[in-house]
């Protein structure tokens, strides 16, 4: 009789190699940072290291080829950081990711103060490569990792009263040293109404290329709006608030007649100091880029374009 | 070293150095170094050097009226012929690289946005600057005449200015800098004409009697 052994080693029990390879260098690096430490080199400050995100495909994404990750990650505008687009991803090492919380308030059954960790249990990640097209009129093919971000909403259960969702990022000079300027208004506040904050495309990003994000690109967690301009999606969101009146947002209080609340992403309204027809793409096929034409809705509009149906969208932009 | 040499080595040191932003450029451009977004980076790069040539071409006169500094002189044509410069290499990339040669959007560009009209506006008053920098243009419109003309940079350098500090999406600090910079480098122009106005005024009232005589 043939009696089957069980295996010895069970297989929750094997380490992801992605895991174990990013352990290997997280040993090898703290090594190196005590012998460097030993011998009186200057060791780079701790910043949140990228880890590995297990992730699923998803038929949401673009077969458009990403931008190079060097290019999303030293290309940012994040003001918190400071106002050149490389200074993020020098100072943003400043800011501390973990623990993370974010507070749920308003409209809703279950307000509450949820951890990073609350809010991803029981999310599938999905690599959702998307195309984000900037205000300024460059865009990027972007390979996010990240859940919609309907799930969170539905789980925090809104009443029948939350019209908009308002979200806000950190607030801490200390961290984040641009908000010492009076660039913008302090914290950086983004809204949706409920009906964009429900839409499948709607994504609360996690990750790119496959890891956690980069600091600079609004980690741990932030907005993904991509039929939108870029500076709706809000980066490194500790608040989500349901309410019922339009909430106010950053950029429209620095220049209400150059960003409006919707700011949808229009080749037919040209920003008053530029046009909007067309855009730089960054990309890894040449270092210029390349010049293309800008879609409505950035492309999206077929998925998203009845949200706005009998909006003059050249008063609402 | 005779005199006439070593001056001969000083013009080429100070040429060399205003002509130091464009290999440098290069090189960046080559080594990847300009960011994710090097054709807007170029584009301001050039622009903000022909502003600061602007500028350092208008503080030669007040600085050469300093003791010992009046050889600076000799390089005021240098330095607005290179600011010059750097702007036409500022609006070539910005019709090249910026759109693409498209001519109907640059007009409109020209027509809708401040900004551009001022630029714009700002260059074509250039032009004949840069086109009676000669001496013998100088010779044949005759000093006076010249220095009229020349006078348009004092409307050519804030325009630069409010070109740049338009454009800005927020954080104004450089072109405000730079607006005080001139404004400063205006300012004085204007006290000192009050100056010699005054001083002409006193001299005249001295002579007054002499002419009734």
């Amino acid at each position: 009789m043939l009696i089957r052994r069980p295996h010895d080693i069970k297989p929750s029990e094997i380490t992801d190699r992605k895991l174990y390879i990013n352990r290997r260098t997280l040993i090898a690096s703290a090594g190196f940072a005590a012998g460097a430490a030993a011998v009186g080199l200057p060791v780079q400050p701790r910043e949140a290291r990228a880890a590995p995100l297990a992730s699923v495909p998803s038929p949401l994404s673009t077969a458009e080829a990403p931008t190079p990750k060097n290019k999303i990650t030293t290309y940012n505008n994040f003001y918190e950081f400071g106002t050149d687009k490389g200074d993020p991803a020098e100072n943003a090492g400043s800011l501390k990711t973990s623990p993370w919380s974010v507070a749920v308030e308003g409209e809703c059954a279950k307000p509450a103060t949820y951890t990073l960790e609350d809010i991803m249990k029981g999310e599938t990640l999905e690599d959702r490569v998307y195309r984000h097209r900037c205000v300024e009129a460059w865009s990027m093919v972007i390979p996010w990792v990240g859940f919609p971000l309907a799930n969170l909403l539905k789980r925090v259960e809104p009443t029948g009263n939350a019209k908009y969702v308002a979200f806000e990022t950190l607030y801490d000079p200390k961290q984040m040293p641009g908000q010492r300027s009076s660039d913008l208004t302090w914290p950086y506040m983004e809204g949706l109404r409920m009906d964009e904050a429900m839409h499948p495309l709607t994504l609360l990003a996690v990750g790119l290329y496959g890891e956690t994000l980069p600091n600079q690109d609004g980690a741990p967690i932030r907005l993904v709006v991509p039929w939108k301009y870029g500076f709706k999606g809000i980066k490194s969101i500790v608040k989500i608030r349901f309410q019922a009146e339009q909430p106010k947002t950053a950029w429209n209080i620095a220049a209400p007649g150059e960003y409006g609340f919707y700011s949808n992403v229009n080749p037919n309204r040209d920003h008053p100091r530029w046009t909007q027809k067309k855009e730089r793409r960054i990309d890894g096929n040449s270092r210029l880029g390349t010049m293309i034409e800008t879609a409505m809705f950035n492309g999206y509009g077929d998925q998203v374009a009845s949200l706005y149906s009998g909006m003059d969208l050249q008063k609402d932009f | 070293m005779n005199r006439r040499a070593r001056d001969r080595w000083i013009y080429r040191a100070v040429w060399l150095g205003c002509f130091l932003p464009i290999p440098l450029l290069t090189w960046w451009f080559y080594n990847d170094e300009l960011g994710a977004n090097p054709a807007k980076e170029g584009l301001h790069y050039l622009g903000e050097w022909g502003l600061r040539f602007l500028a350092l071409g208008l503080a030669i006169t007040p600085l050469r009226k300093l003791p010992g500094c009046g050889w600076l002189l000799r390089f005021r044509r240098t330095i607005g012929l290179f600011a010059v410069s750097y702007i036409a290499l500022h609006l070539i990339v910005y019709v090249a690289l910026d759109q693409g040669f498209d001519w109907a959007e640059i007009w409109r560009d020209i027509v809708k946005r401040p900004y551009i009209t001022f630029g714009m506006l700002a260059f074509l008053l250039l032009l004949p600057l840069a086109a009676t920098s000669t001496n013998a243009m100088i010779r044949r419109l005759g000093a006076r005449r010249w220095r009229s003309l020349h006078k348009l940079v004092y409307v050519i350098a804030p325009l630069g200015v409010l070109h740049y500090d338009l454009l800005v999406k927020k954080d104004a600090s450089w072109p405000h800098f730079y607006a005080v910079v001139i404004a400063f480098l205006l300012g004085y122009r204007v006290v000192d004409a009050i100056r010699v106005r005054m001083a002409r005024r006193t001299r005249a009232s001295f002579q007054q009697p002499r002419l009734v005589q």
